[in-house]
């Protein structure tokens, strides 16, 4: 694979780990990066709009395949949900759960798009040097966009399950207590809580799928060593791709179970 | 890990995709789920409802079956009981009817021994007279002699 580029190890993972940045203003800030968002609409349409036909169709009688199949998914995540938060379920966290679920998974299975596929397609379409990266959750943005959004309603739930004043309360008065003097304590601890959840939440997820891409991208490079490079790259990425399934599907299970945990625990009280 | 503004706009598919599966996707599934449910629980309850009302006609109809079987036998004893006294009676009237035949009978035979108790008589007691006759020889006058004759023939 010698080009006039001189193509190394490093320039190969650089460019696939680019984003395609559109600046839309001023600062590092204002930029969109395009690949991450037309692949996460895109699935999230796709998926959901998949999973609207068939809810549209849905019948109480003898479903059909496709609806016995979403039942499954539908009963999967309700279970989850019930055993976790006991309060009304089906108005908001368990559609929640289900989005997250779905989505995040969808997300994470574009991983297992061959890299120099994607890359050969994306080329073929936009030019050689266009950059699209195909797993949007390997884009902290989405992992951090989808926390937040969490955090965010997490701290509404629980203003909305114990009015404000409740909220600042147990800011203050729990975990050790209602006395003034370690009010301090308490508030130290309810803020490192407070910060550590959405970076635990999204950070795991950035990480897996990041360190499953790079990975990829490691075991592609033997095919610049050879015939015999290429057949062990393909080997150990088969290897890869198999063991991937399981961490594309627990991290999006993990992420709608700590999802559904923080909703749930928002409204409880202390 | 440069954070911009896809995350805003992540952020607000997120919120949309949420909203849209709260409001278009959540609700049908959950309908049909449970009125699946609900359906088959009644069908299960109909079942054992089924089940229940069987086991009890079933026993009511073995409790008709062992009253008739006591009615039955009750008949039987009766109409047992019923027999043996027609016999009984028919017994009682057959041995009436024979004794009276045998009365009948009887007075009958002594009539009919009378009777011939008198033919005999009264042929001895014209025997008698022939014997008489013949020993005397000769005539008797049977009216001089009807005395003594009918004595002779009444002591017979």
């Amino acid at each position: 694979m010698a080009t006039e580029h001189a193509l190394t190890p490093s320039s190969y993972i650089e460019h696939h780990l680019s984003f395609n940045s559109q600046s839309i203003g001023n600062g590092s800030f204002w930029s969109l990066h395009v690949d991450t968002l037309v692949m996460s609409v895109a699935l999230g349409v796709i998926t959901l709009g998949l999973i609207w036909w068939i809810a549209r169709g849905a019948t109480a009688g003898v479903p059909t395949k496709r609806q016995a199949f979403m039942e499954l998914v539908f009963d999967f995540v309700d279970d989850q949900v019930k055993n976790i938060y006991h309060g009304d379920r089906h108005a908001f966290i368990a559609p929640a759960a289900l989005t997250v679920f779905v989505w995040v998974l969808m997300m994470n299975a574009m991983d297992f798009l061959p890299v120099d596929w994607v890359a050969a397609a994306v080329s073929a379409i936009g030019g050689e040097h266009t950059k699209w990266r195909v797993v949007p959750t390997s884009d902290i943005n989405t992992t951090f966009a989808l926390a937040l959004t969490v955090w965010f309603l997490m701290i509404f739930f629980a203003i909305k399950a114990k009015g404000l004043g409740g909220w600042i309360h147990e800011l203050f008065c729990s975990p050790f207590g209602t006395n003034p003097l370690i009010w301090p304590a308490n508030f130290l601890f309810n803020l490192i809580e407070y910060v550590s959840k959405p970076l635990s939440h999204s950070l795991r997820l950035f990480g897996n799928m990041y360190a499953g891409e790079v990975i990829f991208l490691l075991l592609g490079l033997w095919a610049a060593t050879g015939v015999t490079g290429t057949i062990a790259g393909a080997i150990l990425g088969a290897g890869w791709s198999i063991f991937h399934i399981l961490i594309v599907a627990l991290q999006a299970f993990i992420f709608m179970m700590l999802t559904v945990v923080y909703l749930a625990m928002a409204q409880e009280s202390h | 890990m440069d954070i911009n503004f896809t995350l805003v706009a992540q952020a607000i598919a997120f919120f949309v995709l949420i909203v849209f599966t709260m409001k278009f996707v959540w609700p049908p599934l959950l309908n049909a789920i449970e009125t699946r449910q609900k359906e088959i629980a009644d069908g299960l309850a109909a079942g054992e409802k089924g089940r229940a009302e069987l086991e009890q006609s079933s026993k009511r109809a073995s409790e008709a079956l062992a009253e008739a079987k006591v009615k039955a036998s009750e008949i039987l004893a009766l109409a047992e009981k019923r027999a043996t006294q027609i016999v009984e009676d028919a017994k009682g009237t057959a041995k009436a009817e024979g004794d009276r035949i045998i009365t009948g009978a009887k007075a009958e035979i002594e009539q009919e021994i009378n009777r011939a108790k008198e033919g005999l008589r009264q042929q001895v007691s014209t025997l008698a007279i022939a014997g008489a006759e013949k020993i005397l020889r000769k005539e008797i006058d049977a009216k001089a002699h009807a005395e003594i004759l009918t004595a002779i023939a009444n002591e017979l």
